[in-house]
């Protein structure tokens, strides 16, 4: 690769949004996207937990290049997460790049050696992330709770594409030429060996994130909760574990990683599970319109107005409003405003995202009236 | 299903007979704590790991016995494993073999096995220096060969919902692995159990 590794996003990347947040693939009406997660760890190296920052150095070191070289993308983007600017981390993690855990000082597995830590207590511990370009679909995390952790993460129901991109993204670090080979933790009895055992196996995370408002209207999410709850899956909010359903965004993963093949989990989910609530949630809607018809228009040309009008939008506000404007769109009922506005909209309004767009620092103040400015421009009639 | 004091979702319900007569009452969180009902709030994994593993050491002396195990590798014990929920290697998967299996088991639907991908380099012996390659001696070669065989058709057979026949090759695995040839047949896990209890 002859082009110069970028290592921050473009101005024009920021504002154009994320690729999975478009409104484009299968089902896009209720799936708003989809992600597999492998998780892997190198021989001849302790879990983070137990890894000093030299060792943490070495893992970089000798990951980052193959990362880099092995054709994952026409062009990667690599960023040193600990030496990277506070508003560039949590910009990665509204884009869904990196987690939460990646972004914080010091992140995971620094306290469990509190002497290693005592000579240089204000540095970061070394960490990384590799990104695909222009679509980002494929990111790398470097040291986070294993020493890699592949994403793909797509647009709409694409379960079987994200997962085949992420499985050949494994294959292909796993063979990149470096200057020495590279080998991963395996077992045979418990597979691929991860720093927590419940990824253990083969290590893969399956989840697609639903918009599910009208289940929620209708008083049914807990159903759905139980059920999902019953086949050992986990349901998590935007921002996945711990995190609460913001604006009936709701995201839903696999929970068991060992003695099932990846096909098989896939299989599960793709054809089994999903379906199921997609179908349940479009019922909802048709329920709504044929006999709450007043309610959900009620909803959704409320929220619009507000959006429209308001003058000050706190993130959670403009979330939730979004999301109802969200089905409005997808109900047929609001014609005069797109889903991709919307779906641009649910990331720009973000924080960190904010203040790249408008090119400037702001406090929390400042931030509630250029949302609501930013939201009045892109959504006027 | 909204909570029957106030406009929140209900999240617990109860159900009582009285002379014959059913109660439902569905409350949400908070207003179900106010009613002294008990309530079990949504547990993140990595609790419920060390809600397993806490129960799966239950006897004080088991406890102890099991406490003190440590990996020879990094020196994490399995008292510190229980209290974060992480390894400190992959050593801690052997070290640790006797307590883990049944966490497991448990926490992955009664799985005990890994089936699936499996690496380029399958490093059965420990570790070898990096710059030798990762190349070892040819009988192994072949018995990681017969492994990742019988792997790869243990998978078909899940896939295309042949339990008997995967049952087979599991057994048939875990004797090529040099596990325990006496194991007992392992419940199947089959998918499609779980289509009659979807939403």
């Amino acid at each position: 690769m002859s082009d110069p590794t970028p290592s921050s996003f473009s101005a024009a990347s920021v504002r154009r949004g994320a690729e999975w947040l478009r409104g484009l693939g299968a089902d896009a009406d209720v799936v708003v996207s989809s992600r597999v997660r492998i998780a892997r760890n190198l021989v001849g190296f302790p879990f983070l937990t137990r890894a000093s920052r030299q060792q943490r150095q070495q893992i970089l070191d000798l990951t980052r290049t193959r990362l880099l070289n092995c054709g994952l993308a026409e062009q990667m983007l690599w960023v040193d997460v600990h030496t990277a600017p506070q508003l560039d981390r949590t910009l990665m993690v509204e884009r869904h790049l990196i987690s939460k855990e990646h972004a914080k000082p010091s992140a995971s597995g620094a306290a469990a050696t509190p002497e290693k830590a005592a000579p240089a207590p204000a540095a970061d511990l070394p960490r990384g992330v590799a990104v695909s370009l222009p679509d980002e679909r494929l990111s790398v995390m470097v040291n986070e709770e294993d020493h890699l952790r592949i994403q793909v993460l797509r647009s709409g129901f694409e379960l079987v594409r994200a997962f085949e991109q992420a499985d050949d993204a494994d294959t292909r670090i796993e063979s990149a030429p470096g200057p020495a080979p590279l080998a991963y933790a395996f077992s045979p009895r418990f597979g691929y060996l991860t720093a927590c055992p419940t990824n253990v196996g083969t290590g893969i995370r399956v989840s697609v994130m639903l918009h599910l408002p009208a289940l929620k209207m209708i008083g049914e999410m807990d159903k759905v909760r139980r059920a999902t709850r019953d086949m050992s899956l986990a349901v998590r909010g935007y921002y996945g574990e711990g995190s609460e359903a913001a604006g009936d965004f709701y995201q839903i993963s696999n929970q068991t990683t060992l003695g099932k093949p990846e096909r098989v989990i896939l299989h599960e989910f793709e054809h089994e599970i999903i379906p199921k609530i997609i179908d349940y949630e479009r019922k909802a809607r048709t329920l709504l319109l044929n006999k709450r018809r007043r309610l959900i228009e009620d909803t959704v040309f409320r929220a619009l107005g507000v959006l429209r009008n308001a003058r000050l939008l706190t993130p959670e506000e403009s979330f939730s409003l979004l999301s109802q404007v969200r089905l409005g769109i997808h109900a047929g009922l609001i014609s005069d405003a797109s889903d991709q506005a919307v779906n641009q909209l649910i990331l720009l309004t973000q924080p960190a995202h904010l203040q790249r767009v408008l090119n400037r620092e702001m406090d929390q103040a400042q931030r509630r009236e250029a949302r609501a400015d930013l939201v009045r421009e892109r959504l006027s009639a | 299903m909204k909570c029957d004091n106030c406009d929140k979702d209900a999240t617990v319900h109860e159900v009582t007979i009285k002379a014959g007569a059913k109660v439902e009452k569905h409350l949400c969180e908070q207003c179900a704590r106010q009613a002294g009902m008990a309530v079990q709030s949504h547990t993140p994994i990595t609790q419920l790991l060390t809600k397993y593993i806490t129960t799966q050491a239950q006897g004080p002396a088991a406890q102890a016995a099991g406490a003190a195990i440590a990996c020879p590798a990094c020196s994490t014990t399995y008292a510190q494993f229980r209290s974060t929920g992480l390894l400190g290697c992959p050593d801690c998967y052997t070290a640790m073999e006797a307590q883990l299996g049944p966490i497991l088991q448990r926490a992955h639907d009664g799985a005990t096995h890994h089936v699936g991908k499996t690496p380029h380099r399958t490093t059965l012996a420990p570790a070898a220096p990096p710059d030798q390659g990762a190349s070892p001696p040819p009988a192994r070669d072949d018995l990681i060969a017969r492994i990742q065989t019988l792997r790869k058709q243990l998978a078909e057979a899940v896939a295309a919902e042949q339990y008997e026949r995967a049952a087979m090759l599991r057994d048939e695995l875990a004797r090529a692995e040099g596990g325990k040839p006496d194991a007992p047949p392992l419940p199947p896990n089959p998918p499609s159990r779980r289509a009659k209890e979807g939403p």
